[in-house]
């Protein structure tokens, strides 16, 4: 589903060049949960936002669902996001002016789906948000405002969840919430490329990789006792039709 | 969720902001639409001002006539008929004529037909040192008025002075403390006062009345005249009193006629130089304005361009402090798919719609306003109120589009800025 290729991000800061990201490769199949972890400095969050198509690599490659985003004019690099990625961060970057069901709505407004309000109905059900859908942000608790980003993240079906600290800022009641639906999605045959420091977080994915310094400098295999796709059922789920974009996720 | 309902719901969140943006092209498009109904007040007022003073001339100019045809139908020219010898250098310098003729002339007159004089006055006059007081007065003879044989008689201007009395110009009886019924003596005769007059301001103050008969017995010149006071001669113009003239001393043979000051000449001179100085006034009433509206054009000319940039710098400002503020927002939008025309789009109909909202209420005030003015200034509506609604509709459309405009041009800025924010950073810096 996603897939980095010897990517290498530098910036120009005050004292020169600062590489944030330095010849990592991943990849993250279908159904497969993966965890990135390391001190704060380390390129995580940059490496995230290299792979949601907005950040373009110094070097290397980049390739969502077989598209390469970044050979693409910024256009059809939007619709790709709208249509295949879901992002969720610790701040949970809602709109504060919206209520919780056209927060998760907004996608719709970018890449229209015919039954998105249908569907916006049945993720604010089954993410319990019944009673706060007319609410606005601010008068929701942070684990309701993280369930209404995971929503919206949801709403088009995408195939691939990019998350930054998506517990950073939750209980631990909440956390377990948000990464039972995460497990959901992934059970979906849906991709997650999960960036944190919780050691709960890591627990879920199928693979933790260890960043240093911009470096990918482990890749170890999680102690989930869930079962892991098979590769030809990631390879099913890279079509922009998998199963996680036809079910209730 | 469309475009417009995220832009709706986030005009209602931030009412504050929008509404002080809304503030600033309501400022801008009233001040701009107040510029006009100012003008369009001052052109209306400049007019009915005008409109009121030449009416006012008129009416004055129509009492005036009135007046003079008036005074022309009751009075008319009067006429002086002098003996032909006497010089008129020395009657205008002596206040009376040194030479006689006989009274019997009146009556000639009186009898010969002419039709265009109604009464005659003979009178005997001298100026002569009144010999008891010795003052220097001028003594009249008078019979009073002879009326023409060929008019219905009237009643005389000039009543007669009864035998034995005596009528007092101001100065005379001032100066002497007479009063009617008094007695005084005059060239070793009495008489009654029988009348003082109130000062005149002329030769009449320093004059004394008798009658005919007994002034030509005092100064010995008995059955002579030496002026007839030819009145309500009935002319109107100057080519009839030349031929009037003509005709009395046709029928008068040794005498003169000439004419003297009349109330109506100066009604006529008085109308005509009051037409002169209203025409003047009305001329400098006509550049004041024009000179005010000039200043008023002026101040309009930097004032409202100035409040126009000020609001629009206004309006930018909260458009990169809205831009500022909404900077994750933006940054969301894009990673969830929004594309930078779009995200343009969200910007500038909000733009567009706080515009609109400030344009109307920035019309709404400027009419008002301009109704007020109106009523205070020119008794109207003088463009504004409901008047300007329905009377300038293209002022209103041009003033919402400049709102708009404004507002646009205003915010394209902060909303290209938008559009152009790299999302990575704001979400990176979270």
């Amino acid at each position: 589903m996603l897939e980095l290729r010897n990517v290498t991000k530098t910036f120009q800061g005050p004292e020169g060049e600062v590489r944030a990201i330095d010849h990592a490769s991943l990849s993250v199949r279908s159904g497969e949960i993966v965890a990135v972890q390391g001190p704060s400095g380390s390129g995580k969050t940059t490496l995230l936002l290299v792979a949601g198509a907005l950040l373009s690599p110094t070097e290397g490659g980049v390739s969502i669902g077989g598209q390469a985003p970044y050979s693409m004019p910024p256009k059809r690099r939007a619709r790709l996001r709208a249509r295949t990625i879901g992002f969720v961060f610790q701040q949970f970057h809602l709109i504060p002016y919206l209520s919780v069901r056209d927060n998760i709505l907004a996608p719709s407004g970018a890449y229209y789906e015919p039954d998105a309000e249908r569907r916006a109905d049945d993720l604010i059900h089954h993410l319990g948000l019944g009673n706060r859908a007319k609410h606005l942000p601010s008068q929701l608790s942070t684990g309701e405002r993280q369930r209404t980003a995971l929503g919206r993240a949801l709403l088009n079906r995408p195939g691939l969840i990019l998350a930054d600290e998506p517990t950073g800022n939750l209980d631990s009641e909440n956390t377990e919430t948000v990464l039972r639906y995460l497990q959901e999605f992934r059970k979906q045959n849906g991709a997650v490329l999960l960036v944190t420091h919780d050691p709960r977080a890591a627990v879920h994915a199928d693979r933790i990789l260890h960043m240093e310094f911009g470096r990918i400098v482990g890749d170890t295999t999680s102690g989930r006792t869930e079962a892991t796709p098979s590769p030809e059922q990631g390879e099913h789920a890279c079509r922009i039709g998998a199963s996680a974009r036809n079910s209730a996720y | 969720m469309k475009l417009i309902g995220i832009m709706m719901k986030e005009i209602l969140y931030r009412k504050l902001a929008c509404a002080l943006t809304a503030l600033a092209t309501a400022i801008a498009v009233g001040s701009c639409v107040g510029a006009v109904v100012l003008l369009d007040s001052h052109d209306r007022q400049t007019a009915k001002l005008l409109a009121r003073k030449e009416a006012e001339m008129k009416a004055r100019m129509a009492s005036l006539n009135d007046e003079m045809r008036k005074a022309a139908l009751k009075l008319g020219f009067n006429l002086l008929i002098l003996p032909s010898d006497q010089n008129l250098r020395d009657w205008h310098t002596e206040d009376y004529a040194a030479k006689d003729m006989p009274e019997e002339y009146v009556s000639t007159l009186a009898a010969s037909g002419i039709v265009t004089v109604r009464h005659f006055l003979p009178s005997l006059q001298k100026r002569l040192v009144w010999p008891e007081i010795k003052r220097t007065i001028i003594l009249v003879g008078t019979r009073g008025e002879v009326p023409n044989m060929h008019k219905d008689p009237r009643q005389p201007l000039v009543q007669p002075v009864p035998t034995g009395t005596i009528v007092l110009g101001y100065e005379l009886h001032r100066s002497l403390g007479l009063a009617v019924g008094d007695t005084v003596r005059l060239m070793g005769r009495d008489f009654t006062v029988h009348l003082c007059h109130n000062e005149r301001g002329s030769k009449d103050d320093i004059s004394a009345w008798i009658s005919l008969r007994e002034a030509q017995e005092l100064l010995g010149k008995p059955g002579r005249v030496n002026t007839i006071l030819a009145l309500k001669c009935l002319c109107m113009g100057s080519q009839d009193i030349a031929l009037l003239r003509q005709e009395i001393v046709r029928i008068l043979p040794g005498t003169q006629a000439i004419e003297v000051g009349s109330r109506v000449v100066a009604r006529a001179e008085a109308r005509l130089k009051l037409k002169k100085q209203s025409k003047q006034m009305i001329e400098a009433e006509r550049e004041n304005r024009a000179q005010l509206r000039v200043q008023r054009e002026l101040l309009v000319s930097i004032l409202v361009p100035s409040i126009v940039v000020a609001c629009a710098v206004w309006i930018a400002h909260m458009g990169f402090a809205d831009v500022k503020e909404r900077d994750a927002e933006i940054a969301i939008l894009k990673a969830i798919g929004y594309r930078s025309g779009q995200v343009l789009l969200l910007f500038l109909s909000k733009s567009i719609a706080v515009g609109l909202v400030g344009g109307t209420a920035g019309l709404l005030a400027a009419t008002c306003a301009g109704y007020w003015y109106g009523n205070r200034t020119v008794g109207e509506t003088a463009g504004g109120g409901a008047g300007l609604l329905t009377t300038q509709p293209g002022l209103c459309a041009t003033a919402l589009s400049v709102a708009c405009l404004l507002a646009v041009i205003a915010g394209w800025l902060p909303a290209f800025v938008a559009t152009q924010r790299d999302p990575a950073d704001a979400l990176r810096n979270e």
